[in-house]
């Protein structure tokens, strides 16, 4: 603020400060206010707590329920994360390497499961997968995240691709490295904060999926996240408060590897 | 590369082996929560144990679109279903479920007659009533035309979010005999008739739609009544609820074991059928959940106290109605539809 | 320079000019190559199921299975007259058969959305099923008089069509009357249009209100300095990361009646009686603007990181009033920021399903959750199918429009 400035630009630089202070506030908050509940010793979700009790936590890992249904998303995230971080790195490299007729076209189908709304994704894997006889497995269910998970690596890696320099490639070829080398040794490691956090991406994705697999996976074939919809439907228990938090700290991970990719990237760029 | 490619492939497989394992074990497939409970103290746990097989217990909420993908497409994981009337008649006449050869399942005169059936066993009689908060209210209600005053009675109301029962509910409150319900729900008028009543009490609705919610918001004070399954406020009971079933006006209907159409393991399906349908295990089930059993000679061996808590003790019986399978074969879907664009239209 | 590199030869005595198109073909193969094996395994596990999905939408298979040789009879039928000898021969046939088959259900199920209490009709025609003989017409009007009325012929030679119209009809409230024209449907029949104007409507404010919130926050964050904006884009950035039903969850604690908001409200006696703040309209917004907020402040930080403040400055040592500067200079620069979010957010919420699910009442439900509910509920396909393509097509629309803006906005960049 210009020390010059008018009582009414004082006041508006408050309140805009403030107004951003709440919108912040709004943002962060009801994730915060969920996690001292899970180690409230009451079961009733409301403050002030208690006293402080892990037994919420207990019954969470005790539970044969929560427990399968958290393996199951242990099994389903890495294979889709897997699927469509090596589908969606080869397609981006390609997508990168020049113009050819009908790519913005191949581009928008690329990205579109984004935005398509996820039921509609949801009502036509489960025809299609019944008729296919993929329906109740997991290789349905893990084919039909990682398509899910795609966009997000492409739409990573191509940006990262973009402040690449093909010279490097060439340089390699030309000092008679096959191409495979070339990308292993040379392309790969330069690109790899982009390729991580497009997995990392597409695990969050896969992570945080219950449509699909509502219509998808068998009973036997439970995620964490369809296991938490029938809670929160029935009763939101503390129990789902521990899952949500066990999830938010995982979510933080996430958000802190990926600031260091970028600051890392920055770094590299700053240095090519 | 070649490494991650045989990682994948390796990874790939398992995920499939592990599909496949499954198979040597019985699917049985109920609506969970305090009912599978019951179902496996009385049912999985003693059948496990006679060595015939392993049950593997799953659940679902009565979507048949599951059934019928797996019935076309000719990939059946589940073997055994829990199913209401209507659906069992339904996905009988559409070749969803395999035809039952009651031979293998005991003497048919020992079951009350509607639980024997071309493709359903009856497992046992369950009740739609009305409860309360005996805590929360300082009169007691008595009927559906209670539940519609809430002049007397304010406060909001729990009901089911689906036509079943809410229909009859509705028409029970507006004066008509439980005889009668069927009859007058069968014309057009009598179908505008309870939805003319239901929009009285729209806005003082809260629907629910997994069981186990209506004894949590009658405990916790969100709703002051509510349509319950008597099984679920009897659990709430146990657990030192002061909570109330008023068996007046209840409706009371059976839910069925039946085969999917096409299952593998369908001789031990038919075994856990016969097994879970003897009067012993009946018997179990009935004083692990308040639902009455369909083996007569179950009945007998209950404890009398035990046996007056269930829908189908005599004194519960007054003023209780039977749903009607064959009018919601008939109408259900038909309803089910109306009922849900009239509960999204503000 | 053409002709001189035209007339150049390489080593093996190939013009070189046609060894670099070589090239060049070479290494645009090899680029399609690479896209090609994840353009295919979309078109397994996306494209081809939603083809499957806008197909059952128009799909009429249920009497084609189920009375074939009834739907070959009525071909050649005019509608007008009472169908022949032949025709009813064929439904006993047809019926016969079906019911040793198991497929009766289908039929009934099918004639049943045309005219309802037709799937009773048909059940008692199997009860009491006449012989094929001579007089089978008469047989089956003596069942049920029913049998007679052109209504129900005209009803099945609908129904057996190959593909039909009815079902996306049915999704805008229309259907073909007895004559074959269009109409709409009667007012206590009619729901779902809308339960798309409700879609449109829920997405419209939620979109306002992202870019209401949003807007502040991003011109923050883009004009703080980098340490304390990298800070606060956390803030932003932990919802993004964070399970859409941790927040879902979060919201009903917060939110419900005995919850810790309505708890604090009455602690503080600013209210006596908790208030209705979720399972309704209100708990829809919260949690939707809550859950679609960063996909509007990205898109506008990344826009205005890029804007001078020198344009407002100069504007303002010119002698306009901050705000007038703000409003003519800044917010004009802004604007393919804030087209993109607002697109983007709307595009994202006109698909939501679960947070409306768990957060909303049965009046605040969108088209999404009746592509579940005749998935699952009722079973009917072709309606599931016709709803989803609907919402599908309208997205896409969107999405082109969308596709229109990002492009022209890198073709600028790139100038």
């Amino acid at each position: 603020m210009q020390p010059y400035a008018t009582p009414i630009e004082r006041v508006w630089f408050y309140a805009f400060r403030v107004i951003c202070g709440l919108v912040l506030l709004y943002l962060v908050l009801p994730i915060l206010v969920i996690v001292p509940l899970s180690f409230n010793s009451s079961s009733f979700l409301t403050y002030p707590l208690s006293g402080f009790s892990m037994r919420w936590y207990e019954e969470f890992f005790g539970s044969h329920e929560w427990m399968m249904a958290l393996k199951n998303s242990l099994i389903v995230a890495p294979s889709a994360t897997v699927l469509a971080t090596c589908f969606g790195t080869l397609a981006a490299v390609g997508l990168t390497r020049g113009e050819f007729p009908g790519k913005a076209l191949v581009m928008a189908i690329l990205i579109s499961p984004m935005v398509v709304p996820i039921v509609i994704v949801a009502v036509g894997l489960y025809f299609f997968f019944a008729d296919i006889g993929l329906l109740n497995t997991y290789a349905g269910l893990i084919l039909a995240h990682a398509a899910l998970g795609v966009p997000f690596v492409i739409i990573t890696v191509t940006a990262t691709l973009q402040g690449y320099n093909t010279n490097l490639s060439r340089a390699a070829a030309s000092l008679g490295a096959p191409p495979l080398t070339v990308f292993f040794k040379v392309v790969l490691p330069l690109i790899l904060p982009g390729v991580v956090s497009g997995a990392l991406f597409a695990f969050a994705t896969s992570f945080d999926e219950v449509v699909v697999t509502l219509f998808l996976a068998s009973p036997t074939q439970r995620t964490l996240p369809q296991q938490m919809f029938g809670g929160i439907r029935e009763n939101i228990s503390p129990t789902i408060a521990c899952v949500a938090t066990i999830m938010i700290v995982l979510s933080v991970l996430m958000l802190l590897t990926m600031e260091w990719l970028r600051r890392r990237n920055e770094k590299l760029r700053g240095a090519g | 590369m070649n490494h991650r490619i045989q990682l994948l492939a390796l990874a790939v497989s398992a995920a499939l082996a592990a599909g496949a394992v499954q198979a040597a074990d019985l699917t049985v497939i109920s609506f969970g929560g305090a009912s599978q409970k019951a179902q496996d103290a009385a049912f999985y746990k003693p059948f496990d144990k006679t060595g015939a097989g392993r049950v593997l217990p799953g659940e679902y909420n009565g979507e048949m679109a599951k059934v019928k993908a797996m019935v076309e497409t000719n990939n059946i994981s589940w073997d055994v279903l829990e199913v209401e009337g209507p659906e069992l008649v339904r996905g009988c006449a559409e070749g969803l479920f395999e035809k039952l050869d009651w031979s293998q399942l005991g003497d048919k005169s020992k079951f009350v007659p509607e639980a024997v059936s071309e493709c359903g066993a009856g497992i046992f009689v369950w009740s739609t009533a009305l409860a309360y908060n005996a805590e929360k209210l300082a009169k007691a209600p008595t009927s559906w035309a209670d539940f519609w005053n809430v002049k007397d009675f304010p406060g909001k109301r729990g009901l089911r979010k689906g036509a079943k029962y809410t229909l009859e509910f509705a028409l029970l409150a507006d004066g008509v005999k439980p005889a009668d319900v069927y009859k007058v729900l069968g014309t057009k008028e009598g179908i505008e008739r309870a939805f003319k009543k239901l929009d009285e009490l729209k806005p003082h609705i809260q629907w629910w739609e997994a069981g186990a919610q209506p004894p949590q918001w009658l405990a916790a004070g969100d709703v002051v009544m509510s349509s319950a399954y008597n099984g679920r406020i009897a659990a709430a009971q146990k657990e030192g609820k002061k909570l109330e079933v008023v068996w007046n006006g209840s409706i009371y209907d059976l839910d069925h074991w039946t085969i999917i159409k096409g299952s593998k393991n369908k001789d031990m399906a038919m075994k856990f059928i016969a097994f879970a349908n003897r009067a012993e295990n009946q018997k179990v089930f009935a004083e692990n959940i308040p639902y009455g059993p369909t083996n007569n000679d179950a009945t007998k061996l209950l404890d009398p106290k035990v046996a007056s808590g269930l829908p189908t003790a005599p004194e519960n019986l007054v003023g209780a109605l039977a749903t009607s399978t064959e009018f919601w074969v008939e109408k259900g879907e038909e309803l089910e539809e109306r009922f849900n664009a009239w509960a999204a239209a503000k | 320079m053409n002709e001189a590199a035209a007339s150049l030869v390489a080593d093996d005595g190939v013009p070189l000019k046609l060894k670099l198109r070589r090239a060049e073909r070479a290494h645009k193969l090899k680029s399609v190559a690479m896209i090609a094996p994840l353009f295919l395994f979309l078109l397994l596990s996306f494209v081809l199921p939603i083809g499957t999905l806008m197909y059952r939408s128009v799909d009429n298979p249920e009497l084609h299975r189920a009375l074939p040789q009834t739907v070959a009879a009525l071909a050649g039928w005019d509608t007008q007259a009472l169908p022949d000898e032949p025709v009813f021969a064929a439904l006993v046939r047809d019926l016969r058969k079906a019911q040793e088959e198991s497929t009766l259900g289908l039929a009934s199920r099918r004639l049943n959305y045309e005219i309802s209490g037709f799937s009773s009709l048909l059940t008692k025609l199997v009860r009491k099923l006449p012989p094929e003989g001579a007089g089978v017409r008469d047989a089956v009007i003596a069942v049920d008089e029913r049998w007679g009325q052109l209504t129900y012929w005209r009803a099945i030679a609908r129904a057996g069509t190959p593909l039909t119209s009815f079902y996306l009809l049915k999704a805008v409230d229309h259907r073909v009357n007895e004559a074959g024209d269009i109409e709409s449907v009667p007012a206590n029949e009619a729901a779902y249009v809308t339960v798309f104007g409700r879609t449109f409507w829920i997405a419209l404010i939620v979109t306002l209100w992202a870019l209401a919130l949003g807007f502040p926050v991003a011109y923050l964050l883009a004009t703080l300095p980098s340490g304390p904006s990298n800070l606060l884009m956390i803030l932003v950035l932990l919802p993004f990361w964070t399970s859409l039903l941790v927040r879902t969850a979060a919201w009903i604690v917060l939110l419900q009646s005995g919850g810790i908001l309505n708890g604090a409200m009455i602690g503080l006696g600013l209210i006596a009686e908790p208030l209705q703040l979720v399972f309704n309209r209100f708990g829809v917004y919260v949690a939707m603007v809550h859950i679609l907020l960063p996909f509007m402040i990205l898109p506008l930080y990344s826009v205005m990181k890029g804007i001078s403040p020198a344009y407002v400055r100069a504007a303002v040592s010119l002698g306009a009033h901050p705000f007038l500067a703000f409003w003519r200079v800044y917010v004009p620069q802004t604007i393919a920021g804030v087209a993109a979010g607002c697109l983007l957010v709307f595009i994202l919420a006109i698909g939501y399903y679960i947070t409306p699910a768990l957060v909303g009442g049965p009046d605040d439900q969108m088209v999404s959750y009746f592509v579940a509910f005749f998935t699952n509920r009722t079973i009917n396909w072709g309606m599931a199918s016709a709803l989803g393509t609907l919402l599908l097509i309208a997205t896409l629309v969107l999405y082109a429009v969308y596709g229109k803006l990002a492009s022209s906005d890198a073709n600028k960049a790139r100038r």
